[in-house]
């Protein structure tokens, strides 16, 4: 089966596409590295290889869980499906 | 994989091996490049070291300085030296730094030379030394003679997925045959500190490193004018899908599989307790950090990237992997290892893993990388602060 996003751990909200690009409405295998399991999204957004999508409906100040640990935190609203980006993620340090 | 035990290395003096056998034109400051790189055009086969720094330094900054001059010159990849410096004193420094490996070394000072001159008595030695290392054979050597570095370069999500993964994978393999092992970027593990420090092999070891990178944090929130957005990312990180220093730090430290560190070393500083992994305290730029490594002995370099970075080193060979596939396609003639197809699943991180250690004998062995075929040769070194 092909995959066309990769989630690091069981505990992360987003999920990294692998493929060239996926579009608007595509529905999306996923494969969680940490227990070799599978679950699947539809993309809201056009999103390219490398970048992130939301696995859950996010809030304003939500933390962002990649590789199980926090790599930031929600600046605007994310909904399920939406590209996760410098756009509505920023840093907690500096 | 059965891993194999041993390489093909020049054998050195002091007992350590090389994976090249390279004979260097070391200018000791700025001033001295004209002459270093006369030598090199002089004498076939010889490679001068041009750099910016040298003069006025002091402190700790010119200790800096000197370790790396002294280190990049006894470095096993590297057969002879010549030394060349304006004034007399620091030249015969870094002499006497060198010949304490045992190889030979000559140093030569332009002050009541001249260009000219010096030139002349430097190509002489410098012909001397290249016809001497042409005969050097490769000699079967046990694999635990390699020194492994490894920094990560215009990274994005697939080397925190992928490529740097597979460079932790080798680490895993190769730890227990005894080889040194280093990874830096002091700057690039903020956010994942704290899990950093917990792989100290010792409290002393994690401590050490907490300290190191608390120190570097000061300094960096001591000069940020703004939230080092600009920076860290960088802009190649963002296009390559990257959001937050947080999130590079976490795949950074992939890089390092399961392996301890036994000690944090000073910039340029020699590994001293044994075999195993060393954290060096380093930038996090490509060139600067691939410099102190070489310059602390390193011999072998692995370098996984993302969106394509391009860096090699004069003496320290430097493998690029990618993950990337859009990288892989169009950046083909930079990637020595390309372990694209753990994206798409083709491939396993422990068939990755074999992929890179065979690649890595293959240039320990002899094999050009990508960079050393491009002609890439970035030596830069380390400047802590202002000159006096």
């Amino acid at each position: 089966m092909a995959t066309e996003i990769i989630i690091h751990d069981q505990k992360d909200n987003v999920g990294v596409v692998v493929i060239e690009k996926i579009t608007p409405k595509q529905q999306c295998n996923c494969w969680i590295m940490e227990n070799d399991s599978s679950t699947s999204i539809q993309s809201k957004d056009e999103i390219p290889l490398g970048h992130k999508i939301a696995m859950n409906d996010l809030n304003e100040g939500d933390t962002i869980l990649k590789y199980g640990h926090d790599i930031g935190k929600v600046v605007k609203p994310i909904k399920k499906g939406e590209h996760v980006h410098v756009h509505n993620v920023k840093t907690k340090k500096w | 994989m059965e891993i194999p035990k041993s390489f093909l290395g020049y054998k050195r003096e002091n007992g350590r091996a090389g994976t090249r056998n390279h004979v260097i034109i070391l200018p000791v400051d700025d001033i001295s490049n004209a002459c270093a790189e006369a030598v090199s055009n002089n004498i076939k086969g010889t490679i001068a070291l041009p750099h910016s720094y040298g003069r006025l330094q002091f402190g700790a900054d010119l200790e800096l300085h000197f370790r790396t001059m002294i280190g990049t010159g006894s470095n096993p990849n590297v057969a002879a030296v010549i030394v060349i410096g304006i004034e007399p004193k620091w030249t015969k420094k870094i002499v006497d730094g060198i010949a304490k490996t045992g190889k030979p070394v000559e140093g030569f000072h332009i002050e009541r030379t001249g260009d000219i001159g010096t030139v002349m008595k430097a190509s002489k030695k410098a012909q001397e030394f290249v016809m001497w290392a042409s005969e050097k054979q490769r000699e079967e050597c046990p694999i635990s003679d390699l020194w492994i570095s490894v920094k990560c370069g215009e990274s994005d999500t697939t080397s925190g997925l992928a490529s740097n993964p597979t460079v932790g994978n080798l680490m895993d393999k190769l730890e227990p045959l005894g080889v040194h092992l280093c990874f830096g970027e002091t700057s690039e593990l903020t956010g994942a500190e704290k899990v950093c420090a917990t792989r100290g092999a010792t409290k002393e070891a994690s401590d050490k490193f907490m300290k190191t990178w608390s120190a570097y944090n000061d300094f960096i929130l001591k000069e940020a004018t703004d939230d080092l957005s600009e920076s860290q990312p960088t802009a190649g990180n963002i296009a390559g899908g990257l959001t937050t220093i947080e999130e590079k730090a976490f795949g950074n430290f992939q890089k390092i599989g399961n392996c301890k560190f036994v000690d944090v070393l000073e910039p340029a500083e020699e590994p001293k307790k044994g075999k195993g992994l060393y954290f060096m305290d380093t930038s996090s730029a490509a060139a600067e950090c691939v410099t102190l490594q070489a310059a602390a002995g390193f011999n072998i370099h692995l370098f996984p990237t993302g969106q394509g970075n391009i860096v090699g080193n004069p003496i320290e060979p430097v493998v690029k992997l990618t993950a990337n596939p859009l990288t892989a396609k169009s950046m083909s003639e930079h990637v020595d290892c390309d372990v694209s197809k753990i994206l798409s699943r083709e491939m396993n991180l422990s068939e990755a893993g074999d992929q890179l250690i065979e690649t890595t004998l293959r240039v320990a062995n002899g094999r050009l990388t990508c960079a050393e075929a491009l002609g890439h040769k970035e030596f830069v070194m380390t400047k802590l602060y202002r000159s006096a």
